[in-house]
């Protein structure tokens, strides 16, 4: 769950007393043609000071206090806001347009811009409100519809020191990139106009119900805004991952396999731009996890320090796995194990040390290798680039691995000295941590099913044989991504 | 009149063009191919999934030559493209019945 750390407002006590130090010597210099501040100017000059200018001196100071911590805290989430934009494009895009073969690059890195463009429009019209207005169990309300009431003063039950603006953009990328990670087991077979009705239906009817579940005041999953089921989410591991991986499994079942899936070889035709790709990601995902602190504080360097590891973890871990299996690590498996690390220490992340996210990482990177070499081949659906063995699989383990790991420590959510994660002594969060899961995936299940049926009759979701042969770069956009001749 | 065409390993390339320009032969033109004779290919793993890659990638010369020359450059092809495992390539030779530059029309051996 997202919220302001606690130790703000201990590492805040310094700079409260700095200010103190300061302002009065400072004011005490002002010349009396100076009319910026009259009261402190009385203060200045009467002797001796009444109660009444101190404690008026003092709400200035407080004042300023709270526009100095607002600033700082303004500044990094903006730059968070930013760099989660920066994962689905050009990140996402680039690490799915890789994978791809090449008459495909265009149509799945369009898929992704398609959806900054059009989740950040419906973002504005009702999606920020159904996500985070009013305090219902499942679904927010129409308060804030078209932005209504979000402005410079802050939200206080979600983040008390940044515009609600800035809250506003900044849970906007999580909508856009949610949705898009979908596009990765769809890829190469799904009609463009198929996938943007399917997506916007499922940014409305999915996403913003369970964002609203694990986030929002009241949600049924909300572990500090009055949830009957406490699930910890700090940034998205049942609401980013578990959504989009395992609508992303079903949307696999439904369209089938790719022509010729899998006898005809489809390697990916760039991994360098996958690699590119991979490294965005990375680099994007401190925005994602370090920005769920919603503060600049030391929560949001514990989440920080957390995304690095567990990623690094991961990485080593699949490569390991490989080397094993067959003789070689491989850049793919490298990139691919650091966005699963990614993946599973997102819900993690503002709860664990480094030594837990390290074993998020080894854990996350072992399993979710053997999920996509394995247990995909078994049972023979054809995810196209893994969206469900990253982020499904990747999602459901990282959020049960945060009911063991988090500690009050990093993050006393259910108040100072309660336990928090099993290993604190509260095993009962792993029961918590199940509830969500099971309810992210039979959420996600059942609504992509439904959602997919109402698209495949209003426009069918599959290109023709011949456009899938053809490439969807032509079929779908009429332009080739290489035109190596011109 | 001849036709060589010869495809080769393309780590030998290099070394057939100097060797051929050694012996006085001017002209030539290259492509990249790909292709496979007796050779097996690799294979490749991307997330698991294994595609054996048969179609290997190739370098095809090819030269029109006068008779004279066409013995002493299939020679030097085969001392210099031949690296003694599978996979080398071959060499094809085919009789040319008129050759025409276009730039004077010259024709026969005068336009090689």
């Amino acid at each position: 769950m997202k919220r302001v750390g606690w130790k703000c407002s201990f590492s805040l006590l310094p700079v409260l007393g700095a200010i103190l130090f300061t302002a009065i010597p400072l004011s005490a210099q002002q010349t009396p043609a100076s009319s910026v501040a009259p009261a402190t100017m009385m203060a200045s000059f009467a002797a001796p000071e009444t109660a009444k200018t101190v404690s008026e001196k003092l709400a200035q100071l407080d004042k300023d206090v709270k526009a100095a911590q607002s600033s700082a805290d303004n500044a990094w989430m903006l730059v968070s806001a930013a760099l989660v934009l920066m994962m689905t494009g050009p990140g996402l895009a680039l690490f799915y347009g890789g994978l791809v073969r090449r008459k495909n690059t265009l149509a799945i890195m369009m898929q992704s811009f398609a959806l900054m463009a059009l989740i950040t429009v419906l973002w504005a019209l009702v999606g920020y409100s159904l996500c985070f207005g009013g305090d219902g169990h499942f679904i927010g309300s129409f308060e804030h519809a078209f932005l209504r009431g979000v402005g410079a003063d802050p939200n206080p039950d979600y983040a008390g020191t940044i515009p609600q603006l800035t809250f506003m953009v900044y849970q906007l990328m999580f909508a856009i990139i949610t949705p898009a990670l979908i596009t990765g087991a769809t890829a190469e077979r799904m009609k463009f106009s198929g996938t943007v009705l399917f997506l916007t239906l499922w940014f409305l009817v999915v996403y913003a119900p369970l964002a609203h579940m694990v986030w929002g005041k009241g949600g049924l999953l909300n572990a500090s805004l009055g949830g009957k089921f406490p699930t910890l989410d700090f940034a998205g591991g049942t609401v980013v991952h578990i959504s989009s991986g395992v609508s992303a499994l079903v949307c696999a079942l439904y369209l089938g396999k790719r022509t010729g899936y899998p006898k005809q070889p489809m390697p990916p035709h760039s991994l360098v731009l996958s690699f590119i790709g991979a490294c965005l990601l990375w680099v994007g995902w401190f925005g994602f996890n370090a920005g769920s602190a919603l503060a600049s504080n030391s929560l949001a360097s514990s989440a920080f320090v957390a995304t690095h590891f567990g990623a690094a973890a991961a990485a080593l871990s699949w490569s390991a796995a490989e080397w094993l299996k067959n003789g070689r690590a491989s850049a793919l498996g490298a990139i691919s194990g650091a966005v699963v690390g990614l993946v599973a220490i997102t819900p993690a992340a503002g709860f664990v040390g480094p030594m837990p996210a390290l074993a998020i990482g080894i854990i996350a990177g072992a399993v979710c290798y053997w999920m996509v070499t394995k247990v995909k081949a078994l049972f023979g659906y054809d995810d196209a680039l893994d969206a469900f063995g990253v982020h499904g699989a990747g999602g459901t383990i990282g959020a049960l691995l945060t009911g063991v790991f988090a500690q009050q420590v990093i993050n006393p959510i259910f108040g100072a000295g309660k336990p928090v994660g099993g290993l604190d002594g509260h095993w009962g969060q792993v029961g918590n941590q199940i509830v969500g899961i099971l309810i992210a995936w039979i959420f996600a299940l059942v609504g992509t099913l439904v959602l997919l049926k109402i698209v495949d009759l209003l426009t069918g979701l599959r290109v023709p044989e011949e456009h899938e042969i053809e490439g969807l770069d032509i079929t779908q956009h009429g332009e080739e991504a290489y035109n190596l001749e011109s | 009149m001849m036709k060589i065409e010869a495809i080769i390993q393309p780590s030998r390339f290099e070394s057939v063009k100097d060797a051929l320009r050694e012996i006085g032969i001017e002209g030539m033109t290259v492509t990249e191919v790909r292709g496979h004779g007796r050779q097996k290919g690799h294979t490749e793993v991307y997330r698991g999934r294994e595609y054996t890659v048969d179609l290997l990638p190739k370098i095809k010369l090819e030269m029109v030559l006068p008779d004279a020359l066409v013995n002493r450059a299939v020679d030097t092809i085969l001392k210099t493209a031949k690296t003694g495992k599978i996979g080398d390539g071959k060499i094809f030779l085919s009789r040319v019945e008129e050759a025409i530059r276009i730039r004077n029309e010259e024709r026969g051996e005068n336009a090689l």
